[in-house]
């Protein structure tokens, strides 16, 4: 049993290993040429990501509306979880109902209604209305993070504190704030590195004016293939394996994903 | 501190801000795009305000119906892929030790965030003829010559199962995480196999839970853009394609909304179905 578990882990590992592999040998290649197994090594695709205008620009690009939309969204969400665990609003669950909704639906529809209203409203291709875009596509993660991290409270503390005349503010700065912020963080991390490699909805809202990364693979896609694309993808890869490494280790991942807290 | 309804309008603050980003940034966009899909389509790419069913009109036609069969073809084929590989993974994966779990957790959410994007250019590289995988079996004797594998059904499919996967564990994986584990060590006492138990007791235990993550893989699936683009012939191009194509490159937006309320449709109808095995399964 063990053996043929081995197995299996492995032939899914390779399928799933398979691709990163072929494109981190094509991003060694030492002459521009898509050629595997790399012919020649050299790592100045990886430099051409930082040193050419072009490639670091869309990397800047995606990174800053990472970086916002990610806050943008954590604004959306505590406030909201924080409400839907203080009181007793049932109608209120329709606010996590449309919190969770753009990112159960396919991203096409959020996209294209995000498109509509961008050039209803005449402020199409501003790159303010992508990080807007992305901090209602992404606030999904944040609340479902939080709403864990606030079920997880124990309310007994929470009842101590207020007898003791703490109010309010107090609470949630001394006690509530300190238990949830692994959630916090966990679901500011979620929504970052979604976010850097998002490539629909930032298309159709400012893919004529701003380029992501993402939106820049595609292009070079078309018009012509560099290993530089191999570079970025293996260097996004890497970004995302070190943050959910980082959230892995301060925090408990399998809890956060639906897994009860040390049960094994 | 209990829990207790909101009082005076004050208790109703933190709601304020996040309320009113969702319904401007989302409601409103959504009924935006309802609207538009009624417009009148004008030339050049501008629409006109009107009430009219022409868009809608325009689904009656044999092109559009081949794409949207072979959209849903597709996507259930995908998540009939995932699903069968998903849960005996997943189902090995949660009875492992912590630290293998959280390992393969941070692969597949990693796996899971590349972008579609890279994903379609990495399968486009892997199934290339000068850098693919034909190449390897040229070199193990498998094959005289090394071939391109893309544009090809094959090579859609496989890289959206590849891109499904990781979310078909990680909608499997809390509920088999939460299985008892003594049904199968029960039937493992009464004299069955490992995978005689996994069959006859898990399999059967997991009936609406799988349902619901075939629903789920299957409304992932449908979403897919990039891939049958990258890696698939015209013939094999989605809904989602289709809308994107109208949208930005016909300039037809009111078609595309059109398009775009008939894939929520579909959609919410699947995602109603899903959470309705979910309660079925809670009320067992």
């Amino acid at each position: 049993m063990t053996s043929l578990r081995r197995l299996f882990f492995f032939v899914v590992g390779l399928f799933l290993a398979l691709p990163l592999i072929v494109v981190a040998g094509v991003s060694v290649n030492a002459r521009q040429t898509l050629a595997f197994p790399p012919q020649g090594f050299s790592l100045s695709w990886y430099g051409q990501i930082f040193t050419n205008a072009e490639w670091r620009n869309a990397l800047i690009a995606s990174l800053t509306l990472a970086a916002s939309s990610a806050l943008l969204a954590l604004l959306i969400a505590l406030p909201l979880a924080w409400f839907l665990w203080r009181r007793i609003a049932p109608w209120a669950n329709i606010f996590q109902l449309l919190g969770v909704a753009p990112f159960t639906l396919p991203p096409v529809i959020t996209a294209l209604g995000l498109l509509t209203f961008w050039a209803t409203t005449g402020f199409y291709g501003q790159p303010w209305t992508a990080v807007i875009s992305h901090g209602i596509f992404f606030v999904t993660l944040p609340l479902v993070t939080l709403s864990l991290g606030f079920s997880a409270i124990d309310r007994s503390l929470v009842e101590a504190a207020a007898t003791m005349g703490a109010d309010d503010r107090v609470i949630f700065r001394t006690v509530v704030l300190p238990l949830i912020l692994p959630y916090l963080v966990s679901g500011y991390a979620f929504a970052f590195v979604l976010s850097l490699n998002e490539y629909i909805v930032a298309y159709m809202t400012v893919g004529f004016t701003m380029e992501t990364l993402p939106i820049k693979i595609f292009n070079a896609l078309r018009y012509g293939y560099t290993p530089t694309m191999a570079a970025v993808t293996v260097l996004f890869l890497v970004i995302a394996a070190v943050i959910f490494g980082l959230v892995a280790r301060f925090g408990d991942l399998p809890k956060l994903l639906g897994a009860m807290s040390d049960e094994r | 501190m209990r829990r207790e309804p909101p009082q005076r309008l004050a208790d109703y603050g933190p709601l304020f801000f996040p309320a009113g980003m969702l319904t401007v940034f989302f409601v409103v966009p959504f009924a935006t795009m309802i609207a538009v899909s009624f417009f009148q389509r004008e030339q050049g790419g501008f629409y006109t305000p009107a009430f009219v069913f022409d868009n809608y009109a325009r689904f009656i036609s044999l092109f559009f119906g081949k794409v949207l069969g072979f959209s849903l073809f597709l996507a259930v084929a995908v998540a009939i892929a995932c699903v069968l590989i998903g849960i005996p993974f997943t189902y090995l994966l949660s009875r492992s030790a912590r630290k293998i779990q959280i390992v393969w957790l941070v692969v597949l959410l990693s796996i899971l965030s590349l972008s579609e994007v890279m994903i379609g250019f990495a399968w486009s590289t892997l199934f290339s003829r000068t850098a693919g995988i034909t190449n390897l079996f040229v070199w193990l004797g498998l094959m005289a010559q090394a071939q391109a594998l893309t544009p090809s059904f094959g090579a859609v499919m496989t890289a959206m199962t590849y891109q499904a996967f990781p979310y078909t564990v990680l909608v499997l994986y809390p509920a088999l995480v939460r299985l008892d584990p003594t049904l199968t060590e029960a039937a493992r006492t009464l004299g069955a196999s490992p995978v005689k138990a996994f069959f006859t007791v898990v399999v059967p235990a997991l009936r609406n839970t799988i349902l619901a993550t075939l629903i789920m893989v299957f409304i992932f699936a449908l979403g897919s853009y990039l891939l049958p683009q990258l890696l698939g012939r015209p013939q094999h191009w989605t809904l989602s394609v289709l809308i994107t194509d109208q949208a930005i490159y016909q300039s037809n937006m009111p078609f595309a909304a059109a398009m775009a309320v008939f894939l929520v449709l579909v959609s919410l109808a699947l995602v109603g179905l899903a959470l309705y095995a979910g309660q079925q399964r809670q009320a067992k």
